[in-house]
């Protein structure tokens, strides 16, 4: 069965039409939050520097999760386009809990440097990087809630191949989520 | 007409799985570049592609925008060029860059 159809002037679904939109804009607000990171980058006058406390190989295991997560994340939006019940729960519980695991990652990241004497306050590194992967982890967070919606939907019987187009706007925003992560990788952890 | 799933068609299971595979791949690439003193000098433009190459595969296949309307395309490539102009212009704008002389 097909979804329900939505006539508007472009032709196009509004909703993920707006999606869409939202990811353009998220792109700015990303993109400015990045330019900032380089801008102040080694200009911090004192605390832990990037090379003394940024772990490599702790980092390359969440950015694979955060990976991973986006092969469940179409698994699923597979499994209910063809009206698999027990796989697409399977699969948007499988992308939640790997969100979660990412987000476990990050919290023992950001621990880690709070005791290693580096808070948002410290220094200009400290202050960039918090706020650039603080608000990436936010909207990972933002994305397991919008998951976890999507499996009690599932579980209430109201999450079938007609509403295939819902699940693949929630991956959309979750896809996002990891090229954003895809690019913080690189420049904040890799180049510093 | 309106855009269904039924209509736009996605890339299958296998797809999928290898467009994960390559993505693995690239990461291991990429740390293993990172570690590795030969690389030093080259470092940021070879991890750079690496990530754009990671970048383009999502976009393009778990976003499935390389099968899809072109405008979605538009509306998430027009504001990226935007932010990395922005992003360049600051990294002059700051003496981060500099044009053939030394940073400020």
């Amino acid at each position: 069965m097909s979804a329900v159809a939505h006539h508007t002037s472009t032709g196009l679904d509004n909703r993920k039409l707006a999606m869409w939109t939202f990811i353009g804009s998220e792109c700015l607000l990303f993109g400015t939050l990045i330019s900032t990171y380089l801008v102040y980058q080694g200009q911090s006058l004192s605390g832990p520097m990037p090379g003394e406390i940024l772990d490599i190989p702790l980092t390359s295991i969440s950015t694979f999760v955060l990976l991973m997560s986006s092969l469940a994340m179409v698994l699923a939006l597979a499994a209910v386009t063809r009206a698999d019940r027990l796989w697409s729960r399977v699969w948007i519980f499988a992308t939640a809990a790997l969100g979660l695991v990412f987000l476990g990652f990050q919290a023992y990241e950001f621990t880690h440097f709070v005791h290693e004497g580096l808070t948002i306050k410290t220094s200009l590194f400290g202050s960039t990087f918090f706020v650039l992967t603080g608000t990436h982890g936010a909207h990972v967070a933002v994305g397991v809630l919008l998951l976890l919606t999507l499996l009690v939907r599932s579980f209430q019987g109201k999450l079938g191949p007609d509403k295939a187009m819902v699940v693949e706007i929630t991956g959309l925003y979750w896809h996002f989520v990891d090229v954003v992560w895809i690019v913080i990788f690189t420049v904040v952890y890799l180049l510093s | 007409m309106t855009e269904t799933n039924a209509e736009h068609k996605h890339p299958g299971t296998g797809t999928y799985v290898t467009i994960a595979a390559v993505l693995t791949v690239i990461t291991l690439v990429e740390v293993g570049v990172f570690y590795v003193p030969a690389f030093e000098a080259f470092l940021a433009p070879i991890l750079l592609t690496l990530s754009a190459a990671k970048f383009a595969l999502v976009v393009m296949f778990y976003m499935h925008l390389k099968g899809d309307h072109p405008l979605f395309t538009a509306i998430l490539t027009i504001p990226m060029l935007i932010a990395f102009g922005v992003a360049i212009a600051l990294l002059f704008l700051f003496g981060v860059f500099t044009l053939g002389g030394s940073g400020a």
